[in-house]
């Protein structure tokens, strides 16, 4: 994993004294609110319906044992004893007070963790895939690059103050599992003829106008990435929209353009930087691909692991293939029914950080569904790791599984909401909280979001919920046959939406519909594209009132 | 009104901006004598007028496009960019086409919403002077602004080398 250096610590340090400086010019009156407020956001700050809220990085997912104890600590000391891990690489705490942020911050610097840049208009934390350098399908290990584009971003002077946040995604694998269809830049690294490149993928995005991003630049060269990079976003800081905030992403731009006009301009600006200054040089490469090293693995003899239901369940859905044989990554499910999907306490933090430290290297990664991932556990390990895991409730067997799924804070704690997420969360964690039900449904995305910015990246879930908001009151809108992966795309709207206590019963019918239209081995979404979204449509509103008879009922109430 | 810095310190401002006023336009109204920063579009309607002039002012704003002045950079003894919201990051593009693509040499200065947080930036795109909002400590702007960050990572105009570049 990557260590600062002295330009790193100095960096950060004075970016603690910097925002530190600021808070205290805004407590004084000397700086505005409005002055102030995409200052606090860069450092992760955000205002939300309970507090302020505050995001920590975690850059392309990598923590190290003592990264995340510092986050158990400042969560206790400062907050409730709790986080979130969102989907994107981020921890946010719920109530912490503006003054100890610096305070916070500095805690964290200590141990190389910081807030920079993970929310406002700028250039955000860069996501990838959570088992980058031990994935059995990898091409290249992203994460060399992603640090060195972490640094690249970092008070980038020219794009502090873009239309809107710009979001970065990197795979190395043949299975895109960074959703890198759906930001605004995505980049597929790839080998043509022995050379390293990426595939560059622009102007994607969830939100109101959710997009699939296009193909801009089939290859270019690994060291090209910077001055590429920097091509596109000057393209963006020019000519992305100011007037709009819901029109201000680059999607908007490219759409708007085409993305062949977009690509001239960019290519006609490229021309300039390119070979320039900003190449990465070989030298930079290796000093940073160092860091990256696989860690000393051991050679591990004939695996007998013991024939108990629970575990061998827990072996099916939490552990994944590793690329050297005697090993596996190991997900620990943040997923418990009736916990806010993706929120972990302090406590659980601190066994997860011995649990890093015993059994895999002292690392860990965060997944963007919102788990946390050991990736290099010996297999004769495996069953003690998961008696541990089970014992602070890390260990439910539903990764990839309906309860597995992704959720934004939503209503609870969010001030944009049209509706409460966690709640329907909990509620189809309930009614579906037979194992072996789940395990017979078998693999599938279920994603909420609390209203149309998609932060639980609704569009993509085979199935979607989002919350919409009707006379004030809260409704939830259900999409189907949405995917991330290689062949992503956005799902499709089933039909009128359903109240709160409507969501059990409609998301259980949707599943009764797959069960028995399924053939063997089919996944929900397999048998969806077979079959079509009427089935379930026909299911889900069978003797509901629609059109003139709804029109009529209401009439009569 | 503002507050100008230049060269790390206060500095008196000699210069003075042209508004065009209403039922003015840029093809009609006077040109007045001494230093003046001109709007685009007055530079564009009168360059013939203004050829003549020993030191001549050019202000652009956010959405004026640099290209149409890249053949004319060298005649300006300044060149302001406007920030009319300081959360507008146009001008930092501008600024460093200015520098970096037409290589203008003259002194560069940030006008409008200018305010403390944001002088380190404009400094890394070539700024070199500075319209700091009224109302605003200069002091302590003089002081810290510039500073916050002793090194960069990327390369920009006031050190075009990234700094793995410059690794030992
Ligand atoms: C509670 C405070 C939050 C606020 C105020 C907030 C705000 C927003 C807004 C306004 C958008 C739409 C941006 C656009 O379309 O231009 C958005 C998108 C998004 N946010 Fe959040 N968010 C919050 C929490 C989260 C959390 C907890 C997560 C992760 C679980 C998250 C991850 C995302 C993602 C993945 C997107 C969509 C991808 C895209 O940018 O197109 N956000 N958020
Ligand atoms: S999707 Fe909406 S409700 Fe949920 S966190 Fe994002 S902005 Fe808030």
């Amino acid at each position: 994993m990557y260590k600062y250096d002295a330009i790193d610590r100095q960096l950060i340090n004075e970016r603690v004294a910097q925002f530190r400086d600021q808070v205290h010019r805004w407590k004084a009156g000397e700086l505005a609110d409005d002055e102030f407020r995409p200052l606090r956001l860069q450092n992760g700050l955000y205002i939300q319906r309970h507090a302020p809220m505050f995001r920590i990085a975690v850059p392309y997912g990598m923590l190290n044992s003592a990264q995340l104890r510092a986050m158990a600590s400042v969560a206790r000391k400062y907050d409730r004893g709790y986080g979130h891990f969102t989907t994107r690489h981020n921890l946010q705490l719920n109530w912490p007070k503006i003054e100890d942020v610096p305070e916070i911050l500095a805690e964290l610097a200590e141990v190389e963790v910081h807030a920079i840049q993970t929310s406002g208009n700028c250039l955000r934390n860069i996501t990838t895939d959570q088992f980058a350098g031990v994935a059995a399908d990898e091409i290249i290990d992203p994460r060399p690059l992603a640090e060195i584009m972490r640094q690249w971003t970092t008070f980038h002077p020219e794009f502090a103050f873009l239309p809107r946040k710009f979001k970065i995604a990197i795979s190395g694998t043949k299975e895109d599992r960074a959703v890198t269809w759906f930001h605004d830049i995505g980049l597929h690294l790839k080998v043509v003829d022995g050379q390293v490149g990426f595939t560059v993928i622009v102007g994607g995005g969830l939100g109101r106008t959710p997009i699939r991003g296009e193909v801009i630049r089939d290859f270019l060269p690994w060291q090209d990435i910077l001055s590429y990079c920097e091509a596109v976003l000057r393209v963006y800081n020019r000519y992305g929209r100011r007037d709009n905030a819901y029109k201000a992403r680059i999607k908007i731009l490219v759409q708007a353009l085409g993305i062949d006009a977009f690509r001239a301009q960019v290519e006609a600006e490229w021309a300039h930087g390119k070979g320039g200054p900003m190449t990465i040089t070989q030298a930079e490469y290796d000093r940073v691909a160092a860091h990256f090293t696989a860690p000393t693995y051991e050679t591990v003899g004939d695996v007998e692991l013991p024939d108990e239901k629970p575990f061998l369940n827990w072996l099916v859905r939490n552990t994944h293939a590793h690329k050297v044989p005697g090993y596996a990554a190991v997900t620990l499910s943040l997923k418990k029914h009736g916990i806010a999907p993706g929120d972990i306490t302090s406590e659980q933090m601190d066994v997860v950080a011995d649990l890093a430290d015993r059994y895999s290297f002292g690392e860990l990664r965060i997944s963007h569904e919102q788990n946390i991932i050991l990736a290099d556990v010996k297999q004769t390990d495996l069953h003690a790791v998961w008696q541990q895991a089970r014992a602070a409730g890390l260990a439910t067997p539903n990764i990839g599984l309906l309860t597995g799924m992704i959720c934004c804070p939503g209503g609870d704690f969010c001030d944009l909401a049209n509706a409460k997420s966690i709640p329907i969360a909990n509620a189809i964690q309930a009614r579906f909280d037979d194992l072996d039900y789940l395990f017979d449904i078998g693999e599938i995305d279920l994603n909420i979001s609390g209203c149309m910015n998609a932060c639980g990246h609704h569009h993509v879930g085979h199935i979607g919920v989002l919350g919409v908001d009707k006379n004030d009151a809260e409704f939830y809108q259900v999409t189907l046959g949405g995917r991330q992966g290689n062949d992503a795309k956005l799902g499709k709207v089933i039909g009128p939406s359903f109240a709160a206590d409507e969501m059990p019963d409609a998301v259980e019918k949707i599943i009764q519909v797959y069960l028995e239209s399924r053939h063997e081995d089919e996944r929900f979404i397999d048998t969806f594209d077979r079959i079509g979204i009427d089935p379930f449509k026909n299911r889900v509103y069978e003797g509901r009132a629609h059109g003139k008879a709804k029109a009529a009922q209401k009439e009569a109430a | 009104m503002s507050q100008l810095i230049k060269n790390g310190a206060a500095a008196a401002d000699s210069w003075k901006t042209l508004e065009i006023g209403e039922g003015e336009t840029p093809e009609t109204l006077a040109l007045p004598a001494g230093d003046v920063i001109f709007p685009l579009a007055v530079w564009q309607a009168r360059k013939s007028e203004l050829a003549g002039r020993e030191r001549l002012g050019l202000l652009l704003q956010p959405d004026d496009k640099v290209e149409d002045v890249a053949a004319d950079v060298a005649r300006f003894a300044l060149i302001a960019v406007n920030f009319p919201k300081f959360v507008d990051g146009r001008g930092y593009s501008t600024a460093a086409l200015l520098r970096q693509r037409y290589g203008y040499t003259g002194e560069l200065r940030a006008v409008g919403n200018v305010l403390h947080d944001q002088l380190f930036f404009m400094k890394r795109v070539g700024f070199d002077s500075y319209a700091l909002t009224d109302g605003k400590n200069l002091a302590y702007a003089i002081e810290r602004g510039f500073s916050p960050f002793g090194d960069a990572y990327q390369g920009a105009t006031d050190q075009p080398q990234p700094y793995f570049r410059r690794r030992a």
